[in-house]
């Protein structure tokens, strides 16, 4: 897709941020039915249908140089929003190549890379950034390789290495993370950083997923689809800020949630990584407001209906605990109790 | 999925390392880069035969960093029920093979303090491409390798060159012994240990670390078994409704695949897991030559790994 970017729009102060027709149209509904539940929604990342947002390895659109001023943003005032231990060198290259050959080689009006043995030259087009380097030498690079490259690379990164049975979260780019922190997550294993989710452990989620995580093959990516709620179009909810956005949450009400109110969905991604043996975790974030939402009549039946019969234990997690009423209150006008069809499209 | 990622490769040159060892580099036939790997990681070839496909993993000895080729090396197994024949006797310069992507089923653990990697045999092959990690020199370690004699010593050069002030050799022709308690007992702490060669040497590296209070997480092993023979045995596929006979030098998984079955499998030797099979009905005894299944899920008789299991059965069925 061939996307006109919108340099100006913001995630932050005046939330200026907004979805295009053609955005909507193509936003990853996560409910394939008018009711909720985990599972391990993990399938292969193959290539999607032309336009759609898995139609490429990593999708790029109109948000996308917008997102990268924000990663700026947040990264001059935070840097460990970025780290990586010291053994994560080679999973860092690694990333750095996967991200490059991606880019160059799905979006090619946008991005190039030319290789002439170990040296390497990458054009940026929308950032307007050009760099020679040689790959395997960190000195030829402004900054650690994966921070260099997800800079440019829309979604939080990041980086496990696997050992002892377990994939340990040991290097990462996190600046727009739904209420967790890499600061906080760092060296930790796969269960224990998903140890704050409600449920999942009884329904054995994550034994199978790691199960599957540890014997994900080279070039075999896989897939999966997230979701949460924000208010505002805010990307950085770290919980290390709660104090200036979790205060938002106390605003919402009946009558302003259809512009306040965005679901926000994670296209998450896995990859077996070459040299280190490592995987990747991409998280990209996708926001619709309420409003936006309900320009699709079935995606504003389907989400009143999941919405109001919520898992009690999800609405907190998810912390919609305060205007879980008003997004319900909000959407009923839009649901005439007609049936949806069965998958995620528009109709 | 399995073949979802088949690599086409030719083989560009052929070489008799030993009198057993042929040394074999595969170059992509589209001359694209291969994906790279580390060290550690092995290929699953498939070998179509006139009469039947094999496909046995050997490991990537290459340095992981040239993606222009890959190399292995494969050993003529006496009691072999074709795979390693057919690498020696029907496959030569020019001959196209079809490999899956690498897995990596024994890395070097990354916060290691030091490595300590023992082969025997024909088992040094997973080490070559690991040393080629190493030798910046930034994690100590050091190679014990023993073989049957200087002859059997395949890729001596090679060591010499890499890492020759971390390699020592062991040959049986002259009585030279790998003393496992003077190694196992004086490494500092942090260090990690892996084993690749005969059960034998495995099992006795396992023990003697064991004995020393080795941390199981610090003992690495690769055992990949071939499938063994056996005598042929009847099985019934409940979900597609075949019933089919397994030959002697056939394995369960191949006989499954021949009969158009897919299963999903990474390394075809009983260490990975992923072909693990559920077993409806099973009157007779399973003959479990795996290293995945625990022993109490082995007495319980649920579950089978196709890849070198096997079964005296009146009757097998299994839930494919």
């Amino acid at each position: 897709m061939s996307a006109v970017f919108k340099p100006d729009e913001t995630f932050r102060d005046d939330f200026s941020f907004r979805n295009s027709v053609t955005a909507i149209r193509r936003f990853p509904m996560p409910f394939p039915a008018d009711e909720y539940m985990y599972s391990v929604n993990l399938e292969p990342h193959l290539p999607g249908p032309p336009g759609s947002i898995t139609e490429f390895a990593f999708d790029i659109d109109e948000h996308y140089v917008a997102e990268c001023r924000e990663r700026a943003i947040v990264l001059a005032a935070e840097p460990l929003r970025f780290q990586a231990l010291p053994h994560m060198l080679s999973a860092q290259w690694d990333c750095l190549e996967l991200i490059m050959e991606s880019l160059a080689r799905d979006y090619s009006q946008h991005f190039s890379l030319t290789r002439e043995g170990n040296r390497w030259h990458w054009i940026n087009r929308p950032l307007e950034l050009e760099q020679r380097f040689t790959f395997g030498d960190v000195s030829t690079l402004p900054q650690p390789p994966l921070e260099f490259i997800t800079r440019q690379a829309p979604g939080d990164w990041v980086v496990m290495d696997q050992r002892d049975g377990d994939l340990w979260t040991e290097a990462g780019m996190v600046t727009t993370p739904a209420d967790w922190s890499l600061d906080f997550d760092l060296g930790m294993t796969f269960k224990e950083w998903h140890g704050p989710v409600p449920l999942a452990h009884e329904m054995n989620v994550f034994d199978r997923a790691l199960k599957y995580l540890l014997n994900l093959r080279l070039g075999m990516p896989v897939r999966r689809l997230n979701w949460t709620m924000t208010v505002n179009p805010r990307l950085d909810t770290a919980p290390e800020l709660y104090p200036f956005w979790g205060p938002d949450r106390a605003m919402v009400n009946a009558a302003n949630a259809g512009d306040r109110v965005h679901l926000r969905v994670e296209l998450q991604g896995l990859w077996r990584l070459p040299r280190s043996n490592g995987v990747v975790f991409s998280i990209r974030t996708y926001f619709i407001s309420l409003r936006e939402l309900a320009t699709v009549p079935k995606w504003a039946r389907r989400v009143h209906r999941v919405m109001k019969n919520l898992h009690p234990a999800l609405v907190d997690y998810k912390g919609l605990s305060r205007y879980r009423d008003a997004i319900v209150a909000w959407l009923a006008p839009y649901d005439d109790g007609s049936p949806t069809t069965p998958g995620t499209a528009p109709e | 999925m399995s073949d979802g990622g088949s690599l086409h490769v030719e083989v560009t040159t052929i070489e008799q390392l030993t009198p057993l060892i042929k040394h074999f580099t595969l170059r992509p036939v589209d001359r694209a880069p291969l994906p790279a790997f580390s060290g550690g990681s092995h290929v699953v070839v498939v070998m179509r035969g006139a009469h039947r496909v094999y496909r046995n993993p050997y490991s990537l000895l290459s340095p992981p960093f040239d993606r222009s080729a890959y190399q292995i090396a494969v050993r003529r197994m006496e009691d072999s029920r074709g795979g390693s024949h057919f690498m020696h006797d029907q496959v030569f310069v020019g001959s196209r093979l079809e490999i899956a992507h690498p897995v990596n089923l024994f890395p070097l653990d990354k916060i290691a303090r030091k490595h300590v990697l023992i082969a025997g045999g024909i088992g040094i092959t997973p080490f070559l491409a690991q040393l080629e990690d190493l030798h910046d020199g930034v994690i100590p370690y050091e190679l014990h390798y023993a073989v049957r004699s200087p002859a059997h010593a395949a890729f001596a050069d090679r060591l010499r060159a890499l890492a020759a002030d971390s390699v020592k050799f062991y040959h049986d022709s002259e009585a030279q012994e790998i003393d496992y308690d003077g190694l196992l007992s004086g490494q500092p702490l942090g260090t990690h240990v892996y084993v690749c060669g005969p059960a034998g040497m495995i099992n006795r590296v396992i023990a003697t670390a064991r004995r020393w209070g080795w941390p199981d997480s610090h003992v690495h092993w690769e055992k990949f078994s071939a499938p063994p023979v056996g005598d042929a045995f009847e099985v019934f596929l409940a979900r597609a409704k075949i019933g089919l006979r397994v030959l002697p030098d056939q394995s369960l998984l191949e006989a499954i695949e021949a009969a158009g079955v897919e299963v999903p499998y990474l390394c075809r030797g009983g260490v990975c897991g992923f072909c693990r099979t559920t077993v409806l009905e099973a009157d007779g005894e399973l003959l479990h030559h795996d290293h995945y299944l625990s022993d109490a899920d082995k007495a319980r008789g649920k579950s089978i790994m196709p890849c070198v299991s096997r079964a005296i059965c009146k009757s097998l069925v299994l839930d494919l």
